[in-house]
């Protein structure tokens, strides 16, 4: 079974000055490629640190974080931001675009960070176009995302997430501030990601939406506590 | 490129979304480079018109005037027994004598202030024995008739030139021409009117303004034989009676070649300074040398109106930074987006200092045009100056004289380097809110709310 990310032992502590506050206190999990993973935990259960750390957003104080056979707690900013840019699609709870731009050009922006910065060419735009269309944004490209509704806005991320083909997709609560019927449209859609063979790693709270994803992960102070749905 | 040009759009597309803030935000910049560019266009008007005095004295001339020596040196200063200094005749056999080889004219001049008359018209004039080559010398140009020849000199005829204003004040209906004005009771022909010239200002310092329009010429010799009788020239005036004795009031040496204008100069003050010795009664007058002070003090004008200019540029720049500062905290949450897309810290600094520069940029543009305009303001500062603020006598004084004869001249080079400063500006004030936005921990800058 080939592995995307494997932690070993890993912790995450934050100095904030008087107290040291140990979000993560050893964790060790192994992710397969095409994995789907929902991680549940109230809140303060160390589960935003954890994908934080799996997004390459940060780097582990203590212990191995291992994506894609490099060792996370190794490599500078510059590279991590190449990770992120190359291997890693965003879906985040409030959707964060950049309000400025059109649908589009929102999109777009994950080409801008491209390494080696090559130019954004027509073959770009019409993959840019292609995929707003599949998310069922076509008509609206040069739209705003105050002119979207919720769940339009949480399709355009879907979209730039997916802008540079990555092998894995974080969802940080992607249903969180959509009414329950927008919300299944995005599992739908994350769900035909995970079967184009995508790994894809989400953060949620409700049982419901986690129970829609291959396995479910609980953690509790900084440390799994179990995997499988746990009610209450 | 391709990417600094993306960048540069971006940024554009920035600034365009609060047009308000960007535009206030550039004034600074705006008037900071606008003040430069008009500072030094008035201090290059200042320095040209400067200039522009030296040469009409001539480049190539070298001065030499009769000064009146203080009161308590002068010798024999009774009202009975004339007051006797200045330039003679000595001086002048020695210096056309010794310099022979490298003047190409010397040209004698005695003037005195006395009462022009025609029938009932009368005006305090100055009159000034002279020789053809005075023309020349001055850059005076004849409007009808002909100046002095050099035939009125030998035959010391009984001829005058008018300058324009006492051309009109003693005739104001009849033609000048062929009649006759009266000097101390004797009658001159009048054989030529000049052209109108305006009042030269004081240069330097040392040579104060002169006006030419008030003039009357006369053949030197035909001066020296009937006014200035054994060079003593009586004069009661406003009841006071004086009497003084001055042979030639200047003399004026035209150098042969350009480059001996220095070393002549020297040569004539050794000859002065050996003639008259502590007597102090004349001034060597060198417009070359002034022409380079002339130089000097544009420079110092420069560099002093730069200066003063470049603060408000400076004040514009930390206002800019101060926006900046304002505008990171604001796009912080915009930040961490594009760190969590892949922007390394490097393309946020870059981001952000390129939108300084842009900002900056675009108000040396339009400070540059509002420059360009400096002349057209400085015409309406000129006529507020000259209907509000400056009574007659005031506009009449060298002050006035100068400060109503200056035009502005834009300094070319001043464009680009206001400009570039601007930009430079942008970057140095870029620097700082840039870093600031890059050093944002991404995870903290996507929870800013």
């Amino acid at each position: 079974m080939e592995l995307t990310a494997k932690l070993v032992d890993m912790h995450k502590y934050y100095d904030l000055g008087s107290v040291v506050v140990k979000a993560l206190r050893g964790v060790s999990l192994d992710i397969p490629s095409g994995d789907f993973i929902a991680i549940m935990g109230s809140s303060g259960s160390g589960k935003s640190t954890m994908l934080n750390l799996l997004g390459g957003l940060d780097r582990p104080t203590k212990g191995q974080y291992i994506l894609r056979g490099k060792d996370v707690a190794t490599l500078t900013d510059d590279e991590l931001s190449a990770i992120r840019n190359s291997l890693i699609g965003f879906i985040f709870q409030s959707f964060n675009l950049i309000p400025q731009y059109t649908v589009l050009e929102n999109i777009e922006v994950p080409l801008h960070y491209r390494p080696g910065y090559p130019a954004i060419s027509l073959k770009d735009r019409r993959w840019c176009e292609e995929l707003a269309d599949r998310v069922g944004l076509g008509d609206r490209m040069d739209h705003r995302p105050y002119q979207l509704s919720g769940g339009q806005q949480q399709r355009v991320a879907i979209a730039r997430a997916l802008v540079n083909d990555p092998a894995i997709i974080m969802a940080d609560e992607p249903t969180g501030n959509l009414d329950s019927k927008t919300g299944e449209e995005i599992m739908e859609t994350l769900k035909k990601l995970n079967l184009e063979g995508r790994t894809i790693i989400m953060v949620t709270h409700e049982d419901d939406v986690a129970a829609q994803a291959k396995r479910q992960i609980y953690m509790k102070d900084g440390l799994i506590a179990g995997e499988g749905i746990f009610k209450g | 490129m391709y990417q600094l040009g993306r960048t540069i759009k971006l940024a554009m597309k920035s600034l365009l979304l609060h047009k308000l803030r960007s535009g206030l935000t550039m004034l600074g910049i705006v008037f900071g480079v606008f003040s430069v560019i008009a500072m030094l266009a008035i201090g290059e008007g200042a320095s040209s018109q400067a200039q522009e005095q030296v040469l009409k004295l001539g480049a190539t001339n070298i001065i030499v005037v009769s000064r009146k020596p203080a009161e308590d040196a002068a010798a024999g200063g009774s009202t009975f027994s004339p007051l006797r200094y200045g330039l003679t005749r000595e001086d002048y056999t020695a210096l056309s004598g010794t310099l022979e080889n490298y003047i190409s004219g010397v040209v004698p001049v005695r003037e005195v202030t006395l009462e022009a008359r025609y029938r009932d018209h009368a005006l305090n004039c100055r009159v000034v024995g002279c020789t053809p080559e005075y023309m020349e010398m001055n850059h005076l140009v004849v409007s009808r008739g002909r100046f002095l020849s050099e035939n009125d000199i030998r035959k010391l005829a009984n001829v005058a030139v008018l300058g324009a204003e006492t051309a009109l004040q003693l005739f104001p209906i009849e033609d000048p021409l062929e009649q006759t004005v009266q000097i101390k009771n004797r009658a001159y022909r009048v054989v030529g009117i000049m052209e109108e010239r305006t009042a030269s200002a004081a240069v330097g310092g040392s040579l104060s303004g002169q006006d030419f329009n008030k003039d009357i010429y006369l053949p030197l010799d035909t001066f020296q034989s009937r006014i200035n009788t054994s060079d003593v020239i009586a004069k009661f005036a406003s009841g006071n009676f004086s009497m003084e004795s001055v042979v030639y009031n200047q003399i004026t040496l035209k150098v042969h070649n350009a480059d001996d204008v220095i070393s002549t100069a020297e040569s004539v003050r050794e000859i002065m300074e050996i003639k008259h010795g502590r007597k102090n009664d004349y001034d060597v007058i060198v417009p070359l040398e002034l022409l380079k002070q002339a130089d000097q003090l544009r420079n110092i004008f420069n560099v002093v109106l730069g200066s003063i200019a470049g603060i408000s540029l400076l004040v514009g720049g930390i206002g800019i930074m101060n926006i900046m500062l304002a505008t990171v905290t604001e796009r912080t949450r915009e930040i961490g987006i594009r760190r969590a897309l892949g922007a390394r810290r490097i393309d946020i600094t870059q981001q952000f200092i390129i939108e300084t520069i842009v900002l900056s940029g675009t108000g040396g543009v339009i400070g540059m045009l509002l420059g360009l305009s400096t002349p057209i303001a400085f015409q309406g500062i000129k006529m507020v100056v000259r209907n509000y603020i400056l009574d007659t006598a005031g506009a009449s004084s060298e002050m006035g004289k100068m400060f109503l004869g200056m035009t502005p001249e834009i300094a070319f080079w001043s464009l680009p380097v206001a400009f570039g400063f601007s930009v430079f500006i942008g970057l140095v004030f870029g620097v700082y809110p840039a870093r600031a936005a890059a050093r944002l921990d991404p995870i903290e800058a996507l929870r800013h709310e």
